[in-house]
């Protein structure tokens, strides 16, 4: 089986960030920047997938500026065997980039597309799904276990009531969700190993795909700050006001 | 028409985030909702009691991305709005949707500025995007508790359809969480507990409290992952987002990541043995001590104050 894994550089997840004043964005400029979380699990389940034999190739894909080469040098470090940049100084919707990771499933063909279940940056959940819908491929959101049967692949997927085990044959998306595993962290012979391996740098805009966003950002803001609260002496104090809390809900329905 | 809403549901019972949907988007015109299920009915006769909803369709098949999306693909060309609650059922369907019909979806709504403005949370919620979107039709994911919900007494007509197609992808085994709790994306008060609850007995304690109140019940992700409490159980950016009237955390530190999941809530109170916790420093009152002691004194107070059941 042949695995693409996508994978995002984002804003390191430790880092709290800060709204421009004048509302253009969110700080980049000198903030620690990583590979997503999500996107680590993704790409340790394909590592996963090949120790168990079941899988012989895995290409990490990455769209964004070349600093992302990071991120992909830091796949092949933890066992990945080839990197691809497509490289764009723009930030695409994410639309955009399904079709252009739809544009290197074509050149590639994998089995599997591996993707996190969402960016940490703009939260948005949507390239795994948008990439099967562009395909027509069956997919397996918020993944928690995946296993390869003779058929294909059983995932389970975390939902708002519990759990479901889907089963799907190949080619399938996948996105993985946190509790899918423990992604390694490369040992320092892999990382120097890992500026060894193929990494293939292609301007994004070679790939035939329309990048312009399709949504007009009018501006970005903090969330409204919450008023300080007080600590309070006794569980007495804690109950008489959980108490007139209710009081005051019963109020208002 | 305007407006297609794909119901939630759990198979039986209709979401009551539907409500909070058809709220929501009937200032733009008329509501229709889909209902997709095996047995589409008796969900489709709690729907049709939603004041703003024209007409309910229902679908009978099984509420599985691929099926949802070919056939709201045919249904689309009718909406120039097409909506589902962002859950987890609204993640997996709508971005797949929008793919298909080649429209950037906006999803995660917390505000409607108008017909084509939105608001939606990035960075786990601590920056707000407001757009724009000029498409000729939009496709939207809501949160459902940033919306009050529609009053009931209509009795909108119901009107099967086509059955949906099969999926390639096969559902084969469902896990549901069992209990009779409030819903907790919607709930009015929810009692959540960290890591520091210590085991699945101690989520005992958590759940006891919770039923006192009437209260769901949350969890942080380091809960989920010892194995403490179920998976939808978890509260924050990647696990539920809620907006409560109150939160009560119990033993929970506060990570940027959990409180992205509570925004919302109109008070917290917390409990934890550490003064410094961010969620202390950010809770409107906060109990300093250990939950052990304090949980059950807690329970016995409310007792005391005649305060639910
Ligand atoms: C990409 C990503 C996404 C994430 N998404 C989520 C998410 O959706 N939801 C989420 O919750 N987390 C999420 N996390 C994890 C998050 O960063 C924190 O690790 C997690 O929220 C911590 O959980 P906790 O508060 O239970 O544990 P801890 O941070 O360990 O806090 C335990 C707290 O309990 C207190 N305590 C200890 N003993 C007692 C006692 N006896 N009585 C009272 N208090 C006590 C301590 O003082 C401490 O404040 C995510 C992380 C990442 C990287
Ligand atoms: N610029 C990108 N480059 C490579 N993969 C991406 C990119 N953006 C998103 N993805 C993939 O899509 C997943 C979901 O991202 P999103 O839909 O933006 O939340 C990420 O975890 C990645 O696997």
């Amino acid at each position: 089986m042949k695995i693409l894994v996508a994978i995002k550089r984002v804003v390191d997840h430790n880092v709290r960030i800060r709204v421009r004043p004048d509302g253009s964005g969110v700080e980049t400029a000198g903030v620690r920047m990583s590979m997503n979380p999500f996107c680590k699990h993704a790409v340790e389940a394909a590592i996963q997938l090949a120790e168990a034999g079941k899988a012989d190739e895995i290409v990490a894909v990455s769209i964004g500026p070349k600093a992302a080469t990071d991120v992909i040098l830091t796949a092949l470090a933890m066992g990945a065997q080839r990197g691809i940049l497509l490289e764009t100084d723009i930030e695409p919707e994410t639309l955009a980039v399904a079709r252009l990771l739809a544009a290197i499933v074509a050149e590639e063909k994998p089995d599997l597309v591996l993707l996190g279940k969402q960016a940490v940056d703009d939260d948005s959940n949507h390239v795994g799904q948008m990439l099967a819908g562009l395909l027509d491929w069956p997919q397996a959101t918020f993944a928690s276990a995946i296993a390869v049967t003779g058929a294909g692949l059983e995932v389970t997927r975390e939902v708002d009531s519990g759990t479901q085990t889907l089963a799907l044959p190949l080619p399938a998306i996948v996105t993985a969700d946190l509790r899918l595993n423990i992604p390694r962290n490369a040992a320092l012979p892999m990382v120097m190993k890992a500026r060894s391996k193929p990494l293939a740098v292609r301007p994004a805009a070679e790939l035939g795909v329309d990048l312009s966003p399709r949504l007009r950002i009018e501006n970005i803001s903090p969330p409204p700050e919450r008023v300080a609260g007080r600590t309070l002496a006794s569980v007495a104090e804690l109950g008489a006001f959980i108490a007139g809390e209710l009081a005051a809900g019963e109020g208002r329905s | 028409m305007t407006t297609l809403i794909l119901a939630d549901h759990d198979g039986d019972i209709l979401s009551p985030t539907t409500a909070r949907l058809v709220a929501a988007l009937s200032p733009f015109g008329p509501v229709d909702i889909l209902v997709l299920a095996e047995n589409p009915e008796p969900i489709a006769r709690a729907a049709s009691t939603l004041a703003g909803v024209a007409t309910v369709f229902t679908s009978r098949g099984e509420m599985l991305s691929e099926s949802a999306v070919a056939l709201l693909e045919t249904l689309a060309v009718h909406y120039p709005i097409l909506a589902m609650c962002a859950s987890s059922a609204g993640k997996d369907i709508v971005p797949r949707l929008a793919a298909r019909l080649d429209i950037m979806p906006v999803t995660d709504v917390v505000a409607i500025l108008g017909p084509d403005r939105f608001v939606r949370p990035i960075y786990a919620g601590n920056a707000l995007q407001t757009l724009t979107d000029s498409q000729p039709r939009h496709l939207l994911t809501l949160r459902a508790s940033a919306f009050p919900p529609a009053a009931t007494g209509n009795a909108a007509p119901i009107q099967p359809i086509e059955d949906a197609g099969q999926s390639v992808a096969r559902l084969i085994a469902t896990h549901r969480t069992p209990g009779d709790r409030p819903d907790l994306a919607t709930a009015r008060i929810v009692v959540a507990g960290g890591v520091a609850v210590g085991s699945a007995e101690g989520f005992q304690l958590i759940e006891m409290l919770g039923r006192k109140l009437g209260a769901a019940i949350g969890a942080t992700r380091a809960a989920v992952d010892a194995g403490y409490a179920p998976n939808d159980w978890q509260v924050g950016q990647t696990g539920k987002v809620i907006a409560p009237d109150l939160y009560i955390a119990i033993g929970i530190s506060g990570a940027l990541q959990h409180l992205a999941g509570i925004q919302g809530a109109k008070r917290i109170a917390a409990i934890n043995t550490d003064p410094e916790a961010p969620l202390v420093k950010l809770a409107d009152v906060a109990l300093i001590g250990d939950l052990f002691e304090i949980v059950p004194q807690l329970i016995a107070e409310l007792e005391k104050l005649g305060v639910g059941s």
